[in-house]
């Protein structure tokens, strides 16, 4: 029974606590109520409420009995009891302390309240009496300035007719200061200042005949000193800064300023003249330059220092102090300044120019690139100030100096290449001594390649100077697109390049037939050879190289395409071993004709040796092997056997040779002689004599052999043989046939060509009886 | 074969001659007729019997007069001799017998005379003065030119003046040319590398090129319309053009063949086309307009078109018209030593080659009409 009392006055106390704690900062630790109602929410929110537990908002007691009850032994259902009770017991005493605590505080509150009714209506009387005061104040003090107030007015009269007073003294005064620091020596700036001050006072008084007097006096003053200023602004020795003070001054005397202008501008302009006329002092005449050039006395960096130092600086001063006197003024704005100063900077330009014609030589690059740069930064300072005097010409001055350089480094570069030539040419010509070797062609071409490549970078690292990032012109539009593509690249990269192949070309088209000094043949070889390798892999590579380092723009002008480059250099290398072929060849076949024509071919002796001309032919090719083989790849031939010479050669005589010697033709019809040699001819590939070759030892060889034995074939066409004579060619042709088909490209053509010879010589022959082919073996293997 | 000749004074009928080589027989004249209008080819021969042709030329007033360079070889010495034949009548103006009887019945050249020359060496050619009466007649031997004056009916040859060469070496005309411009007063002849010009009346040298090719110069031709122009080849397969009066630099070069160029030829009447005749077995035709007498890239006849239009179009299809090579023949198996142009029909030229093929061309007609028009 107890149980159920707790529960209910546990339950029943709660409106009591929500009080206590509705108040707010009263904190006390009663646990329980706290934990009841204080986070009654997340409580709630709790899943499943246990009707048994004693402290949630669920509790049933008749669950919790029913529960307990069950479940309990008797002991605990003691013992909780108990508990119980205590609980009940301290909560009540709970509730009782707090319903005391918040009673007291009731009551001093309602103390307070009615305290403060009793003060308040003390004060209001009091108020009312202030107020009624301050009516009796203001009222008085109403009357006590009526009472001054007419003195007053008189007292302020008397301020105002002194200050006027004041000022007319002043106004009186004014001539003499005037006279005092107009006067030479004295301060004609404070003479001015006080001027300006009295002048429109007096303008307005001047029909007051003293007023006037005074006007008439000061502008008399005041006339005199803009007569001495004037005079002194035609005084030569004025610096810049006395001149321009000199010019304030006068316009403030309300002077015309246009004719200030002029005066100012022709000061300015006689003293910029003088400098560049000390500048012009420093080149040599035009007439002493054409004839003997002394050395410029000074480098062009200092010539541009001094330029820029002395004429840009005080131009730049001059506009300057222009801008700042004559702005907005009438007739001041109309051009002149630009005008004068574009005269100005013209002249300067021209000495410059002059200057810069002066740099021949190569001298330093840097120090001219760093003039250039001096000299445009000087400008562009310049240009701020004055944007019409002369942007285009400056820059235009820059780009044509650097041009010129450029130029003169293709010249330099190609005079360096003609050295060059000119030490190989010596290194060929050089005697050997005997037994020692010389430097063999394929140092020497490493030798000039390398050179020339080396000179060509250097000079590429020099003009790369006028684009460094550092030079301030390099930001130009012209030297980041035009001058990397016009004029480096293709100014200086390409054209020489181009020239290279043209001087190379030269030596194959140009003298050889004239009786000028033709080039050796090994040149020629060389030069070929140089210029493969131009095609091949130097031209990309130095256009690589130009392109980094002078990158060229995407819209720039259209530039040389590599291939075509290429194109020119293989272009020349063609022609040069061609040239070559025809000039080995020729000097061979001159030797053959020479032999052939010679001779006594009808009452020549029976044939003991091969001619010794024969053995001469050998060598001589066998030497022009030697010398391809230095600089070409070998090359491909037909394929053949070892022992193909002979097979090819016993084919020639013993199949074909009978049906050419035989007497088998009639008298009447003698052209069938020819039909079987026609016949084959049908059937065998025509061959181009004097025709291009192909970049390989073996090519050039057949080249040479093929235009030696034709001229042979066509020297013997012309002579008349007699027995022996045939035997003596069939002899030299088995001979060149053994030495000869090794280094053709195809043994067919030698084989050919020999078959014709031997042909055409048998039909030359009188008496033709062919030598014993194996006779003929005999005297070549002796031979 | 090497010789060949058109028929100079027969200006109707296409005519040419051709002399053969042959050491063992009996050598031969051929008189080769083509027929125009059929495409017939018809020959007659002709012996001659003293020796191989080396050269052959006719005289431009007597169809029936011809001389020759023949091989005479007599106990294992070669000497060249030069003479000068009559043919019989009936074959002069071209007979169009059958060509099967013409074997049989071979003619003999009646000789008209000798020139002799035992003093002076092996002759290379020889020359009729262009547009006299036949009487006239130049050969070169070895290193003399020798003028001779044919007497009445050409039976005796009058050494009448000679000069020689003299120089370091052997000295040796390979060729030479009678000039036809200046009343037929000036020869050309080459020797090795170097033409040089002659005045017949004084018989002295009035111009040399030295080094005119790099090789050999293996012959000369003048332009026939134009005074001082001369054509030059040899064996750098080049084809040079000079101008006589000034002979440092040749006016052109062609270098279209890949061997030894031993002919060259200008037309006779339209002096742009040359012809050459080079050892690679080819012949080219070219087309020289730039140094021609040709009025080169503007019309003469200007004020006879009356319509401005048509000499609109006439002007464009005449610019075009370069020098270039027209045309290459590689009809030859063998080197072609002659080229020659007909005498009576100035779009036909024949060339003949070591071989014996002759081949007669003619100019492609749309150049034809391009230049007649």
């Amino acid at each position: 029974m107890a149980e159920v009392e707790a529960a209910g006055s546990g339950a029943g106390g709660s409106p009591e606590a929500g009080t206590g704690t509705g108040t707010g900062g009263w904190r006390r630790p009663h646990g329980p109520l706290q934990r009841y109602y204080g986070p009654s929410a997340a409580e709630a929110a709790e899943a499943t409420p246990d009707p048994a537990d004693i402290n949630g908002p669920h509790f049933d007691p008749e669950v919790f009995l029913t529960k307990v009850r069950s479940e309990c032994p008797l002991g605990q259902l003691l013992a909780r009891e108990a508990a119980l009770g205590r609980e009940i017991r301290a909560l009540d005493s709970d509730m009782q302390t707090l319903l005391y605590e918040n009673y007291n505080k009731f009551i001093s509150a309602t103390d307070t309240i009615r305290k403060m009714k009793v003060d308040f209506r003390r004060m209001e009387a009091e108020m009312d009496d202030l107020a009624a005061n301050m009516a009796a104040i203001s009222t008085s003090s109403a009357r006590v300035s009526a009472a001054l107030q007419d003195r007053h007015r008189r007292g302020a009269q008397l301020a105002g007719v002194q200050a006027l007073l004041r000022k007319l003294q002043s106004l009186v005064e004014v001539p003499g200061r005037l006279r005092r620091w107009a006067a030479p020596g004295g301060e004609p700036a404070r003479a001015l200042r006080c001027h300006a001050r009295a002048r429109a006072v007096l303008r307005h008084y001047r029909h007051l005949p003293s007023f006037r007097a005074i006007e008439d006096e000061s502008h008399a003053i005041m006339a005199d000193l803009a007569q001495r200023l004037r005079a002194r602004l035609r005084d030569e020795t004025l610096d810049p800064k006395e001149l321009t003070e000199c010019v304030e001054m006068l316009l403030q005397l309300e002077e015309p300023p246009e004719e200030l202008c002029q005066e100012f501008l022709s000061h300015a302009g006689t003293r910029l003249e003088a400098e560049l006329a000390a500048l012009e002092a420093e080149l040599p005449v035009a007439d002493s330059s054409a004839a003997t050039t002394p050395p410029p006395a000074s480098d062009i960096l200092d010539f541009v220092d001094r330029g820029s130092s002395a004429f840009v600086a005080n131009l730049c001063l001059l506009a300057a102090s222009y801008r700042s006197l004559f702005e907005g003024r009438p007739g001041a704005g109309d051009g002149r300044l630009e005008a004068f100063a574009a005269t100005l900077t013209a002249r300067y330009f021209q000495l410059l120019e002059r200057r810069l014609g002066l740099e021949r030589g190569l001298g330093d690059t840097s120090l001219l690139v760093r003039a250039l740069d001096r000299f445009h930064r000087r400008l562009r300072a310049l240009l701020e100030l004055l944007p019409a005097a002369g942007a285009e010409a400056g820059a235009a001055l820059v780009a044509r100096a650097a041009r010129e350089r450029v130029d003169r480094y293709l010249r330099a570069l190609q005079t360096f290449f003609l050295g060059c030539l000119g030490d190989v040419r010596q290194a060929l010509a050089a005697p050997r001594p005997p037994g020692k070797e010389g430097p063999g062609l394929p140092d020497l071409l490493a030798t000039l390649a390398s050179s020339i490549l080396g000179q060509l970078k250097a000079v590429l690292a020099y003009v790369q100077l006028f684009t460094a990032k550092d030079v301030a012109f390099a930001s130009l539009p012209y030297f980041k697109g035009e001058f990397c593509v016009e004029a480096v690249r293709e100014g200086l990269v390409v054209a020489f390049v181009r020239w290279l192949c043209r001087t190379a070309r030269g030596f194959a088209d140009g003298p050889a037939e004239r009786g000028a000094p033709a080039a050796p043949p090994a040149l020629l070889l060389l030069l070929a050879r140089l210029c493969l390798d131009y095609e091949a892999t130097t031209i990309s590579y130095i256009l690589t190289l130009t392109d980094e380092q002078f990158p060229p723009e995407d819209t720039g002008p259209a530039v040389t395409p590599g291939p075509a480059l290429c194109a020119e250099a293989r272009g020349a290398a063609q022609r040069l071993l061609d040239h070559y072929v025809q000039v080995q060849g020729a000097a061979v076949a001159q030797m053959l004709r020479k032999s052939v024509e010679t001779r006594d071919w009808l009452g020549t002796v029976e044939p003991r040796n091969v001619r010794a001309v024969m053995k001469r032919v050998v060598e001589d090719i066998t030497a022009i092997d030697v010398q391809v083989g230095q600089l070409f790849e070998e090359g491909v031939r037909r394929a053949q056997s070892s022992d193909s010479s002979r097979r090819a050669f016993s084919v020639y005589s013993s199949s074909r040779a009978p049906g050419r010697y035989a007497p088998s033709y009639t008298p009447s019809a003698p052209m069938d002689t020819h039909l079987l040699s026609n016949i084959q001819k049908l059937f065998s590939e025509r061959i181009d004599i004097f025709s291009p070759v192909e970049f390989n030892k073996v090519s050039v060889l057949t080249g040479i052999i093929k235009i030696s034995l034709k001229t042979l074939l066509e020297c013997v066409r012309l002579r008349t043989l007699g027995r022996f004579g045939l035997q003596q060619v069939q002899v030299d042709g088995h001979y060149l046939q053994l030495y000869l088909w090794r280094f053709a490209a195809d043994e067919r053509v030698v084989q050919g060509l020999l078959d014709e010879v031997a042909a055409s010589a048998a039909h030359r022959c009188l008496d033709p009886v062919p030598m014993e082919h194996s006779v003929v073996e005999l005297i070549c293997e002796r031979g | 074969a090497r010789a060949l000749t058109p028929q100079t004074a027969e200006t109707d009928a296409i005519r040419f001659l051709v002399g053969t080589q042959s050491l063992r027989y009996d050598n031969q004249i051929h008189i080769i007729d083509f027929d125009d209008e059929n495409n017939i080819i018809n020959k007659n021969v002709l012996l001659h019997q003293v020796g191989e042709i080396w050269h052959i030329s006719t005289s431009p007033a007597d169809k029936g007069v011809l001389a020759t360079c023949y091989n005479k070889t007599s106990d294992s010495k070669v000497m060249t001799c030069a003479a000068v034949w009559r043919m019989p009548k009936e074959l002069e103006s071209g007979s169009h017998e059958s060509p099967d009887d013409s074997s049989s019945n071979t003619q003999t050249l009646e000789p008209l005379c000798h020139l002799d020359n035992t003093a002076h060496g092996n002759m290379a050619c020889v020359m009729w003065e262009p547009m006299g009466d036949g009487k006239k007649v130049i050969s070169l031997a070895d290193n003399n030119i020798l003028l001779w004056d044919l007497q009445e009916s050409s039976d005796k040859a009058v050494l009448s003046s000679s000069a020689a060469l003299e120089g370091k070496g052997q000295l040796k005309f390979t060729s030479g040319r009678w000039s036809p411009h200046h009343n037929c007063t000036q020869i050309a002849t080459a020797n090795d590398t170097t033409v040089r010009g002659w005045d017949t009346r004084s018989m002295r040298q009035i111009y040399c090129i030295e080094n005119a090719h790099g090789q050999l110069v293996r012959d000369l031709d003048f332009n026939p319309n134009k005074q001082y122009y001369l054509a030059s080849c040899g064996d750098d397969c080049k084809v040079k053009f000079w101008d006589t009066r000034n002979v440092t630099e040749p006016v052109k070069t062609l270098e279209e063949h890949s061997h030894w160029v031993w002919n060259v030829r200008y037309n006779h009447s339209h002096d742009q086309l040359i012809l050459t005749g080079s050892s690679d077995s080819r012949v080219i035709l070219s087309n020289m307009v730039s140094i021609s007498s040709e009025p080169f890239g503007h019309m003469v006849d200007d004020d006879e078109l009356s319509d401005q239009e048509d000499q609109h179009q006439e002007e464009k299809i005449k610019e075009p018209l370069q020098d270039s090579v027209i045309a290459t023949y590689e009809e030859h198996e063998d080197s072609v030593y002659a080229v020659e142009w007909s005498s009576a029909d100035p779009w036909l030229f024949a060339s003949l080659s070591y071989d014996g093929r002759l081949v007669i061309n003619r100019v492609p007609r749309a150049l034809k009409y391009h230049i007649l028009l």
